[in-house]
């Protein structure tokens, strides 16, 4: 292997500390014993007790896992009917219109879509609450998820489809017996991308919600607006901690299926 | 007793298995099949074969029901098979690139036709085992496609499309993927499983050899026509065009002026030459433009001067060294190169001229094919 030469080093320690510096702070100072964020005065776990005795942030955490998950399941079937039709049907009418157009929320600034989702809202007569989150993030998260599968959908052998009607599967049978689980690992992606992108919502969330659902980033902000408490730098700690387990381990998972099947296939080709 | 021969295309009570009439294909301004006729007969090994974009795989998905004619009707049994979506065809297709299902195993993908006909478990296990063992992979029912090797998973698409016991099955170039040496083994397996099951296959390639090896009948193809439909000797022995006799095999071509009495053509073809002759059923008017196809094989190469019809001087220009062959290229004096074939039946030591040496090169009247066009 390479050595590193010291412009190397210095490099990957600027751009590492670019990037993480903010968040190691973050993460030594919800183990501060004292109640100032900026004085450090000795090792404690205090605040994590304390976040789990805080109602409110439990109710907005509740409420943001619900939020998630319906709408990352929700976004998920959208998206990826989008995506499928988008890509295998080669010409209906307007077909130009919606390709184009299932990409504009990508582009479009978050409050844009959440001042035109709240006017909907309020034009339709829906109360504000966890319904209305969860339409709003769907309606921005499945542009994501039909990205990650139509990419999908393009890259796979589609004769392997027409070989399933061929051997007299009907196009419904073909599409769940075949290309599903081809497609499941982008589907399985573009799920836990949704719900990434709707838990960590807060403009879009703050147009949508009602009095009674906040979500937890919303609680955060809002809370910091009063001064930071240790609190919210342990609240915070943990959702570090959880999307590093999940990232880790997600990518471990894979790496070892690849070396898996490369193996397989080249005992194939020895038989 | 004498064999009957298998040829059900000169019977005219014969009713064809699949009927093309005036079958036209357009995709926008491109027209990729032109006015097609064709009949294909039951348990025949029809070839279609031609270069790439000569319209063959879109005659064959047509057949399949993945594109529709734009003109024209083609019938399987009598019936007009446009309104029949291609999941209720008694056609099965063997892909290409196989298009194995990557998630399921090789019984599951054997399986997977019977499964949609909602067939009892023991009648499809038992039809899987059956597949399993005409194409020799028992051993292998449990494997994912990714742990066998392509020609496993070759034999994998071969029962896959054979499970359903088709009328018709479709191959599109079922060997491409295949060495050399694994594609003729299964060439001769493919006949065997054809011969066995009794199944009309239709193979698309662009493969001469395969073809020929293969196939009951050939139809050649070119831009969405067929040039000629016929035995693989017929089309090797008497082609009906220049374009027919140079893409199947090798040909020597001299064109030259029609001047015919009775069955014999003289063939007037350079300044100063005596004329050529041929022997021809066709008529010809004087001065007519024509044809001489002659394979390499036919035309004899010697140093001395032979006797007989078509006699010529030149000089080798070039040996392309095959090992059981020769191919001696030999240049005449107006220019014309004409590729002779000898059998290397001596030590290479031994090979009587070489380059830049004066050859004689000779054919008889029968072994040239006359074309007019």
């Amino acid at each position: 292997m390479k050595r590193l030469s010291t412009f190397n080093v210095v490099s990957l320690t600027l751009g590492f500390a670019f990037l993480y510096l903010p968040m190691v702070i973050l993460v030594v100072y919800s183990f501060n014993e004292s109640k100032l964020v900026t004085v450090w005065a000795g090792f404690s776990t205090k605040w994590y007790g304390e976040l789990m005795r805080n109602q409110a942030f439990l109710d907005a955490a509740l409420v943001t896992l619900q939020v998630a998950v319906i709408t990352s399941t929700l976004a998920t079937i959208l998206g990826t009917c989008a995506a499928y039709v988008l890509v295998r049907i080669h010409r209906f009418p307007g077909r130009t219109l919606f390709s184009g157009m299932i990409y504009a929320p990508l582009v479009m600034p978050d409050v844009i879509l959440g001042l035109s989702l709240l006017l909907l809202f309020i034009g339709v007569g829906v109360d504000r609450g966890v319904l209305t989150i969860v339409l709003a993030h769907t309606t921005f998260a499945m542009c994501y998820v039909s990205v990650v599968v139509s990419s999908r959908l393009v890259a796979f052998d589609q004769s392997v489809e027409e070989a399933a009607l061929d051997l007299g599967a009907t196009p419904w049978e073909t599409f769940r017996l075949v290309t599903l689980p081809i497609i499941a690992p982008a589907v399985i992606s573009g799920w836990l991308l949704a719900f990434t992108l709707s838990l960590d919502d807060l403009v879009i969330a703050s147009f949508a919600a009602g009095p009674s659902s906040t979500t937890l980033p919303m609680k955060i902000f809002s809370a910091v607006r009063l001064g930071v408490s240790p609190e919210i730098n342990a609240l915070s700690t943990i959702m570090i901690g959880l999307v590093t387990v999940g990232v880790i381990s997600a990518s471990l998972v894979s790496k070892r299926a690849a070396i898996q099947r490369a193996k397989e296939e080249r005992a194939a080709e020895r038989t | 007793m004498p064999q009957k021969v298998f040829a059900p295309w000169e019977d005219q009570d014969e009713k064809p298995l699949i009927r093309f009439r005036d079958v036209t294909k357009r995709f926008g301004d491109f027209t990729a099949i032109d006015q097609i006729n064709l009949d294909i007969y039951a348990k025949e090994f029809f070839a279609l074969l031609g270069p790439s974009g000569c319209g063959k795989t879109t005659l064959m998905r047509m057949l399949a029901g993945f594109e529709t004619p734009t003109e024209g009707v083609i019938e399987l049994a009598g019936q007009d098979i446009a309104p029949v979506p291609p999941n209720q065809r008694a056609v099965n297709m063997m892909f290409q690139s196989y298009a194995l299902f990557p998630h399921l195993s090789v019984w599951e993908n054997i399986a997977f036709g019977l499964k949609r006909e909602k067939k009892d478990k023991g009648t499809i296990e038992t039809r899987v085992s059956e597949m399993l063992k005409l194409t020799r992979l028992e051993k292998f029912a449990r494997r994912k496609p990714h742990q066998i090797s392509g020609g496993q998973r070759q034999r994998v698409a071969l029962a896959r499309s054979l499970a359903k016991a088709p009328k018709l099955l479709l191959l599109d170039e079922p060997l491409g993927a295949l060495d050399r040496k694994l594609r003729e083994e299964t060439q001769f397996e493919l006949m065997d499983i054809q011969e066995k099951t009794g199944t009309t296959f239709v193979i698309v390639t662009h493969d001469q050899e395969e073809a020929m090896t293969v196939a009951s009948r050939v139809a050649v193809m070119d831009e969405g026509k067929l040039m000629q439909v016929a035995t693989p000797d017929r089309i090797y022995e008497a082609p009906s065009s220049v374009y027919v006799a140079d893409f199947i095999g090798d040909v020597n071509i001299i064109e030259g002026k029609a001047h015919q009495t009775g069955d014999r053509l003289q063939v007037d073809w350079a300044e100063g030459q005596p004329a050529l002759s041929a022997k021809t059923t066709d008529d010809y008017s004087l001065g007519q433009t024509c044809y001489l196809a002659i394979r390499p094989e036919k035309v004899a190469i010697s140093a001395e001067r032979p006797t007989g019809a078509n006699v010529l001087q030149g000089e080798v220009l070039d040996i392309a060294y095959l090992g059981n062959i020769s191919t001696y290229h030999v240049k005449l004096p107006t220019g014309h190169v004409i590729k002779a074939q000898q059998a290397n039946t001596r030590r290479i030591a031994r090979r009587p001229f070489t380059w830049e040496d004066k050859v004689w090169i000779s054919w008889s009247e029968t072994a040239a094919v006359v074309l007019n066009q």
